[in-house]
C-alpha cells in the first residue's frame, strides 16, 4: 500500500494541466470559472482542442481514439480537466452514445458515428426520460414499430438536456409490448431532421434552458440504426448509466468552485474583517473540503478497484460517489450564495451578462450565484436520483 | 498511488484478525472487563508471540519495521474486536514518544522490551484543565543535584494504573500553554500514587500525583514537536480503530435487519430503513477514506500540514461515527440498548474516541485557525 502518487503520476499530472490551461482559451474557461455556460461554438472549440490532443475520448478502445490510460491516469485527467474549469467533452457523444456503439453497435455504426463523436462533428442528446418514466425509466412508453426497413417512433421524451442543438438523438424505445417492461426496450438511434420530431424548450428555474421535450410523431428511421440486438436496449441503458456515475462525483469541478469562493470571500467584507476571515464563513468551508477531501479518497479506492472488476461492469459502490459528489456540488453553491450575499437578487439572462455595456451590480460572480444555486438541485435528482442510488446500494452492497 | 496491501501487510492482517477473533469473544471480553486489571497479561503475551507490540519499531528495536499501514491494520482489527489491552498506551504513545526523542539508548533500552511484552508504559500528559490544548501543561519539572524531580497532578492517563514506567511531560520553563519550555521524563511508576478506574467504554485510565519525583531518564527538553508528533499517530490510530468498530457495527445491523421480523416480514424489507442503513454505508465508506488518509498523512514531516490532514480526518470519522453509531441503535431498537449485545459496546468505544485526543469541534477549530482543510 503506497498512498501517494508516482513520479509518473505527477509528471502525468503536470503535464495535462500545462495543456488544458495553455491550448484551451482563458476566455472560455473563465466563463465556466465565473458561473456561466459554454455556449455551442465554445463548447464545439474546446472539444476540438481537445480531441486534436487524443484528449476528447481517453477512455474509448484505442482503435477508436481511446489511450489505454491506467483508471487512475483517467482520473488525474478528469481531475485536472475539472480544476482548470475546461468544458467537459459533451458527456452525450463521449460518456454516453459514444461507448455503446463502441461496445455493441455495428462497425458501420463505429465508423459512420465515433469519430464524429469524439470531434463534436454530430452534437448527440439523450432520449431517455419520459413524462411518465423518470426514476421507472423501464416503463417508458415511446414505440418503435417495425415497418418494412424502418422503425416507425411515436412518443413523447423529456429532460432533453441540449437537444436544441443536438443532430442526432439516441432513443430508448419499446419495440415489444407484450415483453415485460425491461425486456421490450431498443437502443435506437434517431436523426433529428427526421420529419416529425418536434424539440419544445423548458425554461428551469435557474431562468435558463436546458433542457427540452421532444416529441416523435411517425417518425421514421431506418432499421439499421438499431444498436445491438433487438429488445436488448434495457443493457445497454444499464452499461451507459454505469459509465455516468463514475464521473458524477465531479470533484475537481467542487475543488475549483471551493477556490473561486475563496478568491470571492477574500474581497468581501462583514464589518471590519474580510468573509474569508470570519470564523463562522471558514467553519463551513472546511467542513465541506472534510468531505470533499474524504469523497477524493473513496474516489480514489473505487478507481484503484477497478482493475478487479469485469469490465463495462459498474461498481455499486460509485452509487456512494453520486450521493456525495452530488451533495457536495450543491453544498458549494450554498457556500456561493453566503459569500454574495443580498447582491444575489438582481437576475440577468446569460446573454444580458455576456454582451450588456453597463457595469454589473454587487461582487463579481453576483449574478450566477443564485441560478447556480438553482440549477445544481438538479444534481440529485439526474443520472439516477439518489433515492435509486440508496435502492442500488440496498440490493447491490448490503444484500436487501 | 497503490491501495493493495503487500504479502507482508496481508500476512498480519490475517494474523491479527484471526488472533482478535479467537481470543475476543463477547463472553471472553466481558470477562477481562471484570478482571481488577482490565485486562490480560495472556492476550499480551499473544501480542508480543505475533509481533504486533513491535510492529512499527526498526528491525534493530526487535521490531517488525513496518509503519503506519501496519499500525492501521492492528488498529481496525482492535477496533473490531473492542481489544481493552494497553496497546495505544505502550505502543502508540510511549513507543511513539521513544522513537521521536531521538535518545538512542532509551530506544535500546525499552523498545525491545516493549515489543517482546516485557514492560507496559504510558503517556503522562493531559491534566484538568487542559481540555484539548496539547501544550497545557502546569506539572513541574525541576533540576535536582544531576537529575529532574517531577511535581504535579496527571489526570485520564490511558492505562496509567497498571503502567510499568510512565512518560510524563512537564514544564521546564515559561507559561503554563507555551509550546516551548516542555520536556518529557521517564519515571519509574513503583511508589506513585496512582487512582485507577476504567473508562466507560470499559478501557482504563489513572489520575496521577508526582511529588518530588525523580525522573528516571530525560527524554527531550523541548518537546512539543514530538508531543505533536506522537498524539497525530495516535490519532490516526484512532481514526482506524473506529472504521473498525463502525465496519462491524455496520455489518451487525445489516444483519439484524434481514433477520428481525415485525409485521410479518424482516425489517430489512422496508425502503425507509433500507436508505438509513445506505446512509450509514456511505459514513462508513468516508470514514474508512479519511481514516486511509490520516495512516498516509501520519508520516508527513511538515507538522502543519501533517496536523490539518490528522484534524480533517479526526472531524469526519467523529462525525460519521456520531451518527453511525445512532442509527445502529436505533434500527436495531431496545436490543441495543443492553449490555448483553455488543452494538453498544461499540457505541460506547466510539463516544470515547471521540473525545480523546481532541473532539470533532476542536479538530474543526483547528481547520478554522488554518483557514483550509486541504
Amino acid at each position: 500500500m503506497d498512498l501517494s502518487f508516482t513520479a509518473e503520476e505527477r509528471a502525468f499530472r503536470a503535464e495535462l494541466r500545462d495543456f488544458f490551461h495553455t491550448a484551451v482559451p482563458d476566455r472560455i474557461r473563465r466563463k465556466l470559472r465565473e458561473g456561466l455556460h459554454a455556449s455551442k461554438e465554445e463548447q464545439v472549440e474546446a472539444q476540438r482542442i481537445l480531441n486534436a490532443r487524443g484528449l476528447a475520448v481517453p477512455h474509448w478502445p484505442v482503435e477508436w481514439g481511446g489511450q489505454n490510460w491506467s483508471p487512475i491516469q483517467t482520473y488525474i485527467y478528469q481531475d485536472e480537466l475539472q480544476q482548470a474549469s475546461v468544458p467537459s467533452p459533451l458527456p452525450f457523444n463521449c460518456s454516453m452514445v459514444g461507448p455503446v456503439i463502441a461496445e455493441f453497435g455495428s462497425q458501420v455504426h463505429k465508423q459512420r458515428f465515433l469519430a464524429r463523436a469524439a470531434n463534436l462533428d454530430d452534437w448527440w442528446c439523450q432520449g431517455f426520460s419520459e413524462p411518465g418514466a423518470g426514476s421507472d425509466l423501464a416503463s417508458l412508453r415511446t414505440a418503435a414499430v417495425r415497418d418494412g426497413d424502418h422503425f416507425v417512433i411515436n412518443g413523447q421524451k423529456t429532460w432533453t438536456t441540449l437537444g436544441q442543438y443536438a443532430d442526432w438523438i439516441f432513443v430508448l424505445a419499446r419495440t415489444d409490448m407484450a415483453a415485460k417492461k425491461q425486456e421490450g426496450i431498443s437502443f435506437i438511434l434517431v436523426d433529428m431532421k427526421t420529419p416529425g420530431i418536434t424539440v419544445r424548450p423548458i425554461q428551469t428555474i435557474d431562468g435558463g434552458v436546458e433542457v427540452n421535450e421532444v416529441w416523435f410523431d411517425d417518425v421514421r428511421v431506418p432499421a439499421e440504426n438499431l444498436v445491438g440486438e433487438i429488445n436488448k436496449g434495457w443493457d445497454y441503458a444499464k452499461f451507459l448509466l454505469g459509465n455516468e456515475r463514475t464521473g458524477i462525483a465531479r470533484i475537481g469541478i467542487s475543488k475549483a468552485r471551493l477556490l473561486r469562493i475563496r478568491e470571492l470571500a477574500a474581497m468581501e467584507h462583514v464589518g471590519e474583517i474580510r468573509l474569508i476571515d470570519d470564523p463562522k464563513f471558514r467553519e463551513k468551508l472546511v467542513n465541506v473540503e472534510v468531505e470533499l477531501k474524504a469523497l477524493e479518497m473513496t474516489q480514489l479506492r473505487v478507481v484503484a478497484q477497478e482493475k478487479y472488476l469485469p469490465r463495462g461492469k459498474p461498481n455499486p459502490m460509485s452509487s456512494v460517489l453520486k450521493i456525495k459528489g452530488s451533495e457536495l456540488q450543491q453544498a458549494t453553491t450554498e457556500l456561493m450564495m453566503d459569500v454574495i450575499g443580498p447582491y444575489v437578487a438582481p437576475f440577468f439572462t446569460e446573454e444580458e451578462l455576456e454582451f450588456r455595456n453597463e457595469p454589473p451590480i454587487g461582487p463579481d460572480d453576483a449574478a450566477t450565484a443564485a441560478p447556480m444555486y438553482f440549477n445544481m438541485r438538479k444534481v440529485s435528482i439526474y443520472g439516477g436520483s439518489n433515492e435509486i442510488q440508496r435502492n442500488i446500494l440496498a440490493k447491490a452492497v448490503l444484500g436487501f | 498511488m497503490d491501495f493493495d496491501l503487500s504479502d507482508d501487510q496481508r500476512l498480519l492482517k490475517d494474523s491479527v484478525d484471526r488472533l482478535v477473533a479467537d481470543i475476543y469473544g463477547f463472553e471472553q471480553r466481558k470477562a477481562l472487563l471484570a478482571s481488577s486489571d482490565g485486562w490480560s497479561r495472556e492476550n499480551w503475551a499473544k501480542f508480543a508471540e505475533l509481533g504486533l507490540l513491535g510492529a512499527n519499531f526498526a528491525e534493530q528495536h526487535n521490531g517488525f519495521g513496518g509503519g503506519a499501514v501496519e499500525t492501521m491494520l492492528i488498529a481496525q482489527a482492535f477496533g473490531r474486536g473492542l481489544v481493552v489491552e494497553p496497546y495505544l498506551a505502550t505502543v502508540t504513545l510511549a513507543g511513539g514518544l521513544l522513537r521521536h526523542c531521538g535518545v538512542a539508548s532509551l530506544q535500546d533500552e525499552y523498545l525491545p522490551r516493549i515489543a517482546a511484552g516485557e514492560v507496559t508504559m504510558c503517556f503522562a500528559h493531559h491534566e484538568r484543565l487542559a481540555r484539548y490544548n496539547q501544550d497545557y501543561v502546569s506539572v513541574s519539572a525541576t533540576r535536582a543535584g544531576d537529575g529532574w524531580q517531577i511535581n504535579g497532578e496527571k489526570s485520564l492517563v490511558l492505562h496509567g494504573a497498571t503502567a510499568d514506567k510512565i512518560i510524563v511531560s512537564a514544564r521546564i520553563s515559561g507559561a503554563v500553554t507555551d509550546a516551548g519550555g516542555i520536556g518529557l521524563f521517564l519515571v519509574d511508576a513503583a511508589g506513585l500514587q496512582r487512582r485507577g478506574y476504567a473508562t466507560q467504554d470499559g478501557q482504563r485510565a489513572a489520575e496521577i500525583s508526582f511529588s518530588a519525583t525523580p525522573a528516571e531518564a530525560v527524554l527531550s527538553l523541548d518537546a512539543h514537536g514530538v508531543i505533536a508528533q506522537t498524539i497525530d499517530e495516535a490519532s490516526a490510530f484512532l481514526c482506524a480503530e473506529a472504521v473498525g468498530a463502525m465496519e462491524d457495527m455496520h455489518a451487525t445491523t445489516i444483519d439484524y435487519m434481514k433477520t428481525r421480523k415485525q409485521f410479518g416480514r424482516a425489517i430489512g424489507e422496508f425502503q425507509v430503513l433500507q436508505h438509513r442503513a445506505v446512509d450509514m454505508l456511505v459514513e462508513l465508506e468516508q470514514a474508512r477514506s479519511m481514516s486511509l488518509y490520516a495512516t498516509m498523512m501520519s508520516s508527513e514531516t511538515d507538522a502543519a500540514e501533517r496536523s490539518r490532514a490528522i484534524s480533517a480526518a479526526r472531524v469526519q470519522i467523529g462525525t460519521s461515527s456520531r451518527k453511525l453509531g445512532q442509527e445502529a441503535i436505533q434500527l436495531h431498537g431496545g436490543i441495543a440498548m443492553t449490555m448483553e449485545y455488543k452494538v453498544g459496546h461499540y457505541f460506547k468505544r466510539l463516544t470515547m474516541i471521540e473525545k480523546t485526543f481532541g473532539d470533532t469541534e476542536s479538530h474543526r477549530a483547528r481547520l478554522v485557525a488554518a483557514g483550509t482543510a486541504f
